[in-house]
């Protein structure tokens, strides 16, 4: 026989049941045909829960694995073959069930050889012993539903009878209909026309394409002279005043190749129409039939022809790009079944109608977290707006709105202002302006923030909760209770880890600690700032309120939180006079205008400390010296009225080293409280306070992470100056101050010897010590990876507060040396990572789920239990 | 810290056969968190000092502290007061030193350990939260006379006002035994929270220290109560973590509203009989069922479930068929599960309350899947804790995403606070409480929701009501379907507002 092989087409997407005897060749068949990986053996499920795969008294077992594994496959979009008898009707209902719960087409291929052929086989078999009577028991159950397949539920079915075939049998994928991938555009996505053909033409030209005209005129093509492709989202029929016009211009379109159409639900129900089935002619199909009916049969041919053989959504450029009449959730991109079909016609539709008796829908795209593009039409909105990578394009043409079309990838729009009002609606529709935009809700998923193991940065990917400690609870919770509205809420500062402890006496960090590390990472230069002791503060500052409303969110200029993301002023006013003035120094100082943005994230230092840790300073620090200054006294009086005593020794030798303890714990704990009282003073509302910014991470449309220090002070000392100016209008002390710094050349030893000697200015002045960062700022590589965009260098008074008052007593200072900094550090450089991704996904306009992801990672990140006195 | 005991017995010294101390050695003692020295900065016939100076140190104390994961958040903060300050420490080390005299044993001189003697103990810094006044309470009633002056927080800014602590000096005629026995048990109690887990043998330990006085004590529950501190903090780990990165004093994070005015869970452990009428906790609860019930819900999500108290109510009526409790705090989340869920409920009990209770922890300002597919949804005291401006996007999740056919949502009624005694005025009854609304403020919210999310609104009174003011509690029912032209229903004519003064608010 030399036949040519057998060719079994196969949708690309599909769950292949093999249907066939033991003994039929489908484990050969299959591993012919398949990879590996996507056959799924019941033999290796049996095998999997009993170690035996001829253990028939796992089978019900091996079977729930088995639908399970599959499930899981075609849940994650891959092809899977199932390798197991299925002549019985009721194995195959389940494998049928699946397919359709995760809208692939669901074939069959028996394997219907003659009964001989089996029986031979599975005598041969050594690792087997089937009873005679198996294999005709089980024909006769594959021959009986052999012709109730297709009622079944497979879509495709290939019966192989003759065992040389089922040897050359090949099988060919195929495509499925929706899946266009190939094509990467440039497209123009035209929303829903309704019959408004001068708008359409009118739109088409103001994008560039050139009309092709029949004898009489009318429009029936138009080609982009750069070869663009149009793409109409559906809805081009009804309500409007020339449907066959719309209609013929877009077959043309489609057929030239020069566009490609999805269906809406007007041509589903158009089609019904055309077809002679009763349907209600309301929502404007009434005008399509009546201006249809003046057209020739074979137009109305023509018409029926192409609405009934539109599909409904496409996959565009390599997956990145999809296109339906009413939108499309992620898990339907590239399936295809009646409920892919409807909610792509449709929408998710609750069920409800709202009180016009238009249905309610579900608003899908606010979930929407997919990677591709949605791009759609179907409820007119008055204008069109990115809702997390969706957009919809019916900016109601036909209602007196407008006809609107996306170029991509530009993502640029571009419309056309209707003639007039063609159609009355049934539910009022909103000029442009009139209402404010629907926007992206402030509400993010707690699957966003949830169940997400990792977050994907520039710089690799970053566990969100390792260990599974409860982390990310817990940031919910915080989140939930305490933070700043989401929307603000675009970026939380990392931890910063000290400089590696140093062996000089009497300290346990020093600079040169710093400077070796980072000359250790090839950095060269460095720069070194004063660190101010107050609160770390984030400032999102907007030039204006609109700015506020259209970037962030309304209601106020921009906001100010703390580390973990809480308001920074528990008093509104005092905030809003804060943005306020914030806002007019950025202003003043010509960054909103340098930049070409109208906002601003800074990150800096809040002053003093007091201003938010009062509490704290007051329970905790002057608590201790409190409790410490009426007790240690009298102990020492009690000490010294025993020795006055003058026992005989060893007591009187004993007593005086515990009076020389208890009065070096007096000296400390003096000492402590002068450290904490230098870190707070009196403030009045806004009097009294200071902020000094160190970064300005973003602006619209760009992230400034990775500009050097050199760069990033400049730009706070001019804010400083012009708050300067800003503040004495109102009369006041400036509200920005400068920070103190000096670069470092790390080559140059009188240079770090300088740099040295000022950090011991500074700290012997009861400055809390200073900072060392790369110059080159946040992204500087050390080997292969970002080196630590700072390091602290606390001074010897300062960490009485930190490491209790009496830490430098003989003794225990040698043992905190031993600090085990590699965690702290780890945890650093994972939440810096995190913030320069969630600025840059900021700053690329990317939706606000994928801000907060990474910025909820970083609070999550913080509840790691490292020793906080790092 | 520091603790003297003065006598003016005659011989004063025989102060020392009591103690167990020889007036003329200084002896010391290891403690698990440091050392104990006995010394007497005086030793005369007519007048004799013994002072029990307990040395800490830091490191072990941090050692232990975090071996035990222990529920005072102050020896976790590395710089802390234990090394100054009279605490559970010092009374630990008190009853370790003077064990002997502590029982009342004194072989040499028996009958003096059975005399009253003249005595004044004198501590220089005793942690107090309740101020000198609570001393008094405290002391008072034992025979002493109560000297408590407050040491100022810090003396360079007077502002700030007094610190926690007393330097405190206690005088009076007492058998030794029983003067240490006060300080034993309420130096702990003062102090407020105890450096070590409380076991069940606490309860022993505090029977036999007390006995012959704690029964007596006018302030006994409250004493009962602090010393047998209470546990569950070690959930609280990680939240603490946050609260220290922010600068914030660690906080208390009750995930009930247990110091709701009517009463919170503090009134568990008294002596007194419970009282007869329902707590307004439990008229809450009855009136959320009564509304679930006479709405037909089958299935109930209680969003904001705290540790389950409405939840154990569900579960006992068998038309409640699905019952999913959500809360925002893991660790209500898992109190709730230990409640209702526990360890030792056999497993076919356990799978039939697992069949019909789902538990989850979510957030009421993330939408979630979890949260929809339920007839009723339940916001009892809940909308209270969210700030204001994330109000607008809980209101998505709950009647925009989770679209239950119900909705009921309870609030405290904020007029009738003037009826709580013991609440400031315009204080809030829980500190948690982002704002407490008035009858028109929640009437306003409720039709405004309503009106949003095509919602029907009905405002029902929970508690006595008091003519003017309200009831103290007000609860609102949300039907699916769009509501009617007008405004919201009022089914109780006290809690609707006059015309007029709605506007005029």
């Amino acid at each position: 026989m030399a036949e040519t092989p057998r060719e079994l087409r196969i949708p690309e997407l599909a769950l292949v049941v093999l249907v066939g005897v033991s003994g039929s060749g489908k484990s050969t068949f299959a591993a012919r045909n398949f990879r590996p990986t996507q056959v799924v053996s019941s033999d290796f499920c049996r095998a999997a829960v009993s170690d035996d795969e001829n253990d028939q008294s796992a089978t019900a077992d091996a079977f729930d694995l088995l639908n399970f594994i599959v499930g899981k496959r075609l849940a994650r979009g891959l092809p899977t073959v199932v390798d197991a008898t299925n002549v019985q009707r009721a194995a195959r209902a389940p494998l049928v069930r699946l397919a359709r719960e995760h809208h692939v087409l669901p074939v069959a291929i028996v394997l219907d050889v003659p009964e001989g052929v089996a029986q031979r086989r599975n005598r041969a078999r050594t690792d087997r012993a089937l009873g005679e009577h198996v294999v005709p028991r089980q024909r006769r159950e594959l021959r009986r539903d052999l012709r109730r397949l297709e009622k079944e539920g497979f879509r495709r079915i290939h019966v192989l009878t003759d065992p040389a075939e089922i040897d050359t049998a090949t099988v060919v994928p195929e495509r499925l209909w929706n899946d266009r991938r190939e094509l990467t555009g440039p497209f123009d996505l035209v929303g829903d026309v309704h019959g408004c053909r001068a708008e359409l033409e009118a739109l088409l030209d103001e994008l560039g394409y050139q009309p092709r005209r029949d004898e009489l005129g009318r429009a029936v093509g138009a080609r982009h002279p750069e070869g663009r492709t149009a793409v109409f989202v559906g809805d081009l029929v009804d309500r409007g005043p020339d449907t066959p016009g719309v209609l013929r211009l877009v077959m043309g379109m489609v057929a030239d190749g020069d566009a490609l159409c999805v269906s809406g639900n007007h041509e589903a129900k158009l089609v019904r129409a055309l077809r002679g089935r009763k349907v209600s002619t309301g929502h404007g199909l009434a005008e399509t039939l009546e201006q249809l009916a003046a057209e020739p049969d074979e137009f109305r041919a023509r018409v029926l022809d192409f609405c009934d053989g539109l599909i409904s959504h496409y996959v565009l450029d390599g997956g990145r790009l999809v296109v339906a009449h009413a939108g499309l959730k992620e898990a339907y991109h590239g399936r295809s079944s009646g409920k892919v079909r409807s909610f792509a016609l449709y929408g998710d539709t609750t069920g409800e109608t709202d009180e016009y008796g238009l249905p309610v829908r579900y608003p899908w795209a606010e979930e929407y977290r997919g990677r591709a593009a949605v791009v759609y039409g179907h409820t007119p909105v008055p204008s069109a707006e990115w809702v997390n990578n969706t957009i919809c394009l019916d900016t109601g043409a036909v209602f007196g709105g407008r006809l609107t079309a996306l170029r991509y990838p530009e993502r640029r729009l571009v419309d056309v202002v209707a003639e007039r009002v063609w159609y009355e609606p049934s539910r009022p529709f909103p000029a442009a302006g009139e209402r404010p935009a629907a926007r992206e809700p402030g509400v993010l998923d707690a699957a966003d923030v949830l169940g997400r193991d990792a977050v994907h940065t520039a710089y690799g990917r970053i566990a969100v909760d390792p260990g599974a400690r409860g982390g990310a609870l817990a940031a919910l919770e915080v989140m939930s209770r305490f933070a700043a509205d989401p929307r603000w809420l675009v970026y939380l500062p990392p931890t910063m880890a000290p400089c590696p402890t140093t062996d000089r006496p009497g300290l346990l960090e020093h600079p040169a600690g710093a400077f070796a590390y980072y000359l250790d990472q090839g950095v060269g230069e460095v720069v070194c700032e004063e660190k101010h002791m107050g609160s770390r503060a984030v400032a999102v500052v907007c030039r204006d309120a609109a700015a506020a409303a259209r970037r962030f969110a309304p209601g106020a200029r921009g906001a100010v939180y703390t580390r973990t993301g809480r308001p920074f002023f528990t008093d509104a006013a005092l905030a809003a006079s804060v943005l306020d003035e914030l806002a007019e120094t950025v202003a003043r100082a010509g960054i909103f205008n340098e930049l070409d943005t109208d906002w601003v994230l800074l990150d800096g230092e809040l002053l003093p400390w007091s201003a938010k840790a009062d509490g704290l300073i007051r329970e905790q620090y002057a608590s201790v010296a409190a409790a410490a200054g009426s007790a240690l006294p009298a102990a020492a009086d009690a000490i010294d009225r025993a020795a006055a005593r003058g026992l005989p020794e060893p007591e009187g030798a004993r007593l005086a080293e515990l009076a020389g303890r208890a009065a070096r714990r007096s000296t400390s704990v003096v000492a402590f409280a002068e450290v904490y009282r230098r870190y707070r003073w009196r403030t009045d509302g806004r009097d009294g306070l200071a902020f000094a910014p160190f970064q300005l991470l973003a602006g619209e449309g760009a992230a400034y992470t990775g500009r050097d220090h050199g760069w990033q002070l400049a730009l706070a000392e001019r804010l400083a100056a012009a708050s300067v100016h800003v503040a004495a209008a109102e009369g006041r002390e400036a509200l920005v101050r400068a920070t103190r710094h000096r670069t470092v050349d790390l080559t140059d030893p009188s240079a770090v010897a300088a740099a040295t000697a000022w950090w011991e200015e500074l700290t012997a002045a009861g400055g809390e010590g200073m900072v060392v960062k790369p110059l080159g700022g946040g992204t500087v590589r050390g080997g292969r990876d970002l080196v630590q965009p700072g390091l602290k260098v606390r001074g010897p008074e300062y960490l009485r507060i930190i490491y209790g008052p009496d830490y430098l007593e003989a003794g225990r200072l040698d043992r905190l040396r031993d600090r085990r900094l590699g965690r702290k550090r780890g945890l650093a450089l994972r939440e810096h990572k995190l913030g320069l991704e969630a600025v840059a996904r900021l700053a690329g306009g990317e939706p606000l789920w994928r801000v907060h992801e990474a910025v909820f990672a970083v609070l999550a990140a913080e509840t790691e239990p490292v020793d906080p006195r790092l | 810290m520091l603790l003297t005991i003065t006598t003016t017995h005659r011989p004063a010294t025989d102060l020392g056969f009591l103690l167990h101390k020889h007036p003329d050695r200084m002896q010391s003692f290891e403690q698990s968190h440091g050392t104990a020295h006995v010394f007497y900065p005086e030793a005369a016939e007519d007048r004799c000092t013994a002072a029990l100076l307990l040395e800490v140190d830091p490191e072990r104390l941090l050692r232990r502290a975090r071996a035990a994961a222990t529920p005072d958040f102050a020896l976790g903060q590395y710089v802390n007061d234990r090394p100054y300050a009279a605490s559970s420490l010092l009374s630990v080390a008190l009853g370790d030193v003077f064990r002997t005299a502590l029982r009342g044993r004194c072989d040499s001189r028996p009958e003096l350990a059975e005399h009253p003697i003249p005595l004044r103990l004198e501590l220089p810094a005793v942690p107090c939260r309740g101020g000198a006044e609570y001393a008094h309470r405290l002391f008072e009633p034992l025979g002493w006379e109560v000297a408590a002056e407050p040491v100022p927080l810090d003396p360079t800014v007077p502002d700030w006002g007094d610190s926690a602590y007393l330097r405190l000096a206690l005088t009076g005629t007492l058998r030794l035994a029983e003067a240490l026995s006060h300080l034993y048990v309420l130096l702990p109690v003062l102090d407020g929270t105890k450096h070590y887990w409380v076991a069940a043998d606490e309860v022993d330990k505090l029977v036999r220290s007390g006995e012959g006085w704690l029964a007596a004590h006018p302030e006994r529950a409250a004493i009962t109560r602090r010393y047998l501190a209470r546990r569950g903090h070690l959930f609280r780990a990680a939240m603490a973590r946050l609260a220290e990165v922010d600068d914030a004093p660690a906080e208390r994070f009750d995930a009930e509203t247990d110091a709701d005015a009517d009463g919170g869970a503090d009134a568990a452990i008294t002596e007194e009989p419970p009282e007869p009428a329902l707590s307004l906790a439990e008229q809450r609860a009855g009136a959320v069922l009564a509304v679930l019930r006479a709405e037909g819900a089958a299935s109930v999500v209680d969003l904001g479930c705290g540790q389950g108290r409405l939840l154990a109510r569900l579960l006992a009526e068998p038309a409640f068929t699905r019952i999913t409790g959500v809360d925002v705090s893991a660790y209500a989340v898992e109190q709730a599960r230990r409640r209702l869920l526990p360890d030792r409920m056999p497993e076919r009990r356990a799978a039939q309350v697992a069949e019909r209770l789902a538990l989850h922890v979510g957030s009421l300002v993330y939408r979630d899947d979890r949260f929809a597919g339920h007839d009723a949804a339940v916001l009892m005291e809940v909308i209270e804790h969210i700030d204001p401006p994330r109000l607008p996007a809980a209101e998505y999740v709950v009647f925009g995403a989770a679209r239950p056919r119900v909705a009921v949502v309870t609030t405290p009624n904020a007029e009738y606070n003037v009826r709580y005694e013991g609440l400031a005025p315009g204080a809030a009854r829980h500190p948690d409480h982002r704002f407490e609304w008035t009858r028109a403020e929640f009437t306003d919210w409720a039709g405004g929701v309503a009106e949003r999310y095509g919602y029907r609104v009905r405002l029902l009174p929970v508690g006595a009501v008091d003519p003017e003011l309200g009831a103290p509690t007000q609860l609102a029912v949300f039907t699916l379907g769009a509501a009617p032209a007008a405004a919201p229903a009022h089914t109780d004519p006290a809690a609707a507002p006059a015309p007029g003064k709605e506007t005029g608010a």
